[in-house]
């Protein structure tokens, strides 16, 4: 019998791995000791832990471990990377190129920028959720100092061409920040290879703890600077001062290490469920995979089932824990701006589901969430004015919405 | 956000959903909302021509939970009203009764809109002047 509700929302964050847990446990109430603190055992022990899960960090992405700076999460790390090159490279210019899907944590930095006299080119996606890297070349200027673009997106899961772009920007000499929360730890990134001068990158989301995250920042070829966002201890480099979350990055090193050992086999093992669960719900009508199914993340799926709402949805499938793109519960009644930049219409958008597997997610739980959302789809269709209309082969745009 | 009893009631057993003939001169419909507000709703009634008394209602709903218990309450309500009294049904009746949170309200507004809309519908099939809504929501 599976055991309800199932967990599906890992986009959002991830169940922590035990051994993750086992590794912080003695960080909590033996060896709580300040890193900063040089002159006595407690710091000493709490140091090496963190230059030992440092190292773990590093390797994953193929850093090494002193371009690596703690922050508190993806978020953190996304505004200072931002306002951190906005300020350090005022003198050389002003302009940052981004992408209208990227998370708020990034559009938003970015509109405060623009309040503080930064030029913001947001680029628009394709149908597919993609940009190319001619794309971005193209909107280079000579006042461009910073292009900032996701490497996997949180809603639909798309992989961007990174090493594309990374080649791109290193030609234009161009700083190049990535913010890679949603792929770090489940598939192979490089820093090296995809030529990333930053990149923003977090534990929750990737079987470790919350609250802990790292900005790299690249020493060599070049070396990038970043003015902190908060002042202090002069902690990490100078970049981001405050007593390090000791507990937080044996964790977030241990993830780490994890991911590296076992990410290739839990990429191909989700992969396989998550098409077996796309497949199967895309035999139902009018039913729609949202964002490039070839460039994608292996754990994420975001679909649409026409003539259903979403948030309608989600309560008839309560049993499974998704995402909608629906935003009912907003007061704006505004669906996801991320579906609405692949160009869906609105009501194609307030029906979707994003659904994130993640390892620990088992087979039985896959053919229970099938079952349940094809049932709840076929109750809401016919229960559904639209439905009833599209089967009567009436033209929606033809009708006169009362605008409400 | 959680639900009320009542909402998930209405959510899980919805009365009356379904399609009356909307060609007959005893039937009214009212379409209201707009498939990109992510809110549908068609309420139907049909009238005894003797008695005027309301004999069914159907509704069939695109939308949230919240919308779906609002329609499908609205058609248990109308069901054994005369039209006047059908019209006498506010918004915030149904609110009360589904215990709808703010964000929810819109729900019942939608609710209220479509069974006037579906009387006004019988009204003019049937040679009577549409009534004009005294109250504004917005």
């Amino acid at each position: 019998m599976v055991k309800l509700p199932i967990y599906l929302d890992s986009n959002a964050t991830t169940p922590m791995d035990p051994r993750v847990f086992e590794a912080m446990k003695p960080y909590f109430l033996e060896c709580y000791g300040n890193a900063a603190s040089k002159n006595h055992a407690f710091g000493w022990q709490a140091e090496e832990a963190v230059d030992y899960a440092r190292e773990q960090v590093a390797s994953l992405v193929g850093a090494s471990e002193k371009e690596i700076i703690f922050t508190s999460g993806a978020t953190e790390s996304n505004n200072l990377a931002i306002k951190g090159v906005f300020e350090m490279y005022a003198a050389k210019g002003n302009h940052i190129i981004t992408v209208s899907t990227e998370h708020k944590a990034v559009l938003d930095t970015c509109k405060h920028l623009e309040k503080l006299g930064a030029e913001v080119t947001y680029l628009s996606v394709g149908d597919d959720g993609l940009i190319s890297a001619s794309e971005v070349e193209a909107a280079i200027k000579p006042n461009t100092i910073l292009v900032s673009v996701m490497y996997a997106n949180n809603e639909l899961g798309v992989i961007q061409p990174i090493r594309e772009i990374g080649e791109v920007c290193k030609k234009k000499g161009v700083l190049f920040h990535s913010d890679a929360t949603q792929a770090v730890g489940k598939i192979p990134v490089d820093v090296l290879a995809d030529h990333l001068d930053l990149m923003s990158f977090t534990a929750h989301k990737m079987y470790g703890p919350k609250g802990i995250g790292a900005l790299y920042v690249r020493r060599k070829n070049p070396r990038v600077k970043v003015t902190a966002q908060m002042d202090g201890g002069g902690h990490e480099r100078g970049m981001r001062s405050g007593t390090l979350n000791v507990t937080g990055i044996v964790g977030f090193g241990k993830a780490c290490e994890i991911a590296k050992a076992e990410m290739e086999a839990d990429a191909q093992r989700l992969g396989a469920m998550r098409d077996r669960l796309e497949n199967d719900l895309l035999t139902l009508e009018e039913s729609y995979v949202n964002g490039s199914r070839e460039h994608r993340l292996p754990h994420t799926c975001n679909i649409s089932f026409k003539y259903v709402e979403g948030e309608g949805l989600m309560m008839g499938v309560k049993d499974i824990a998704v995402s909608s793109g629906s935003a009912c519960t907003s007061a704006s009644l505004e669906p996801s701006y991320v579906l609405k930049s692949l160009g869906l219409d609105d009501e194609l958008a307030h029906s979707s589901l994003r659904f994130g597997l993640n390892k620990f997610t088992s087979d039985e739980e896959i053919d229970y969430t099938i079952n349940l959302v094809k049932t709840a789809v076929n109750k809401l269709r016919d229960m559904s004015p639209l439905w009833e209309m599209f089967k009567e082969g009436i033209d929606l745009k033809s009708i006169e919405w009362s605008e409400h | 956000m959680a639900y009320s009893e009542k909402v998930i009631d209405h959510y899980s057993n919805p009365r009356n959903i379904g399609t009356l003939d909307k060609s007959k001169n005893t039937v009214g419909t009212g379409l209201v909302g707009a498939p990109e507000c992510g809110d549908v709703m068609r309420l139907q009634i049909e009238v005894n021509e003797e008695t005027g008394i309301i004999q069914d209602a159907k509704f069939k709903t695109f939308g949230c939970g919240s919308a779906i218990a609002s329609s499908s309450l609205a058609t248990e309500w109308l069901k054994g009203k005369s039209v006047d009294e059908a019209l006498a049904i506010d918004n915030m009746d149904i609110v009360e009764e589904l215990a709808l949170p703010p964000v929810k309200i819109h729900c019942s507004v939608l609710a209220e809109d479509a069974i006037r809309a579906a009387i006004n519908d019988y009204r003019t099939k049937n040679g009577l002047e549409p009534i004009e809504s005294e109250k504004t929501h917005h």
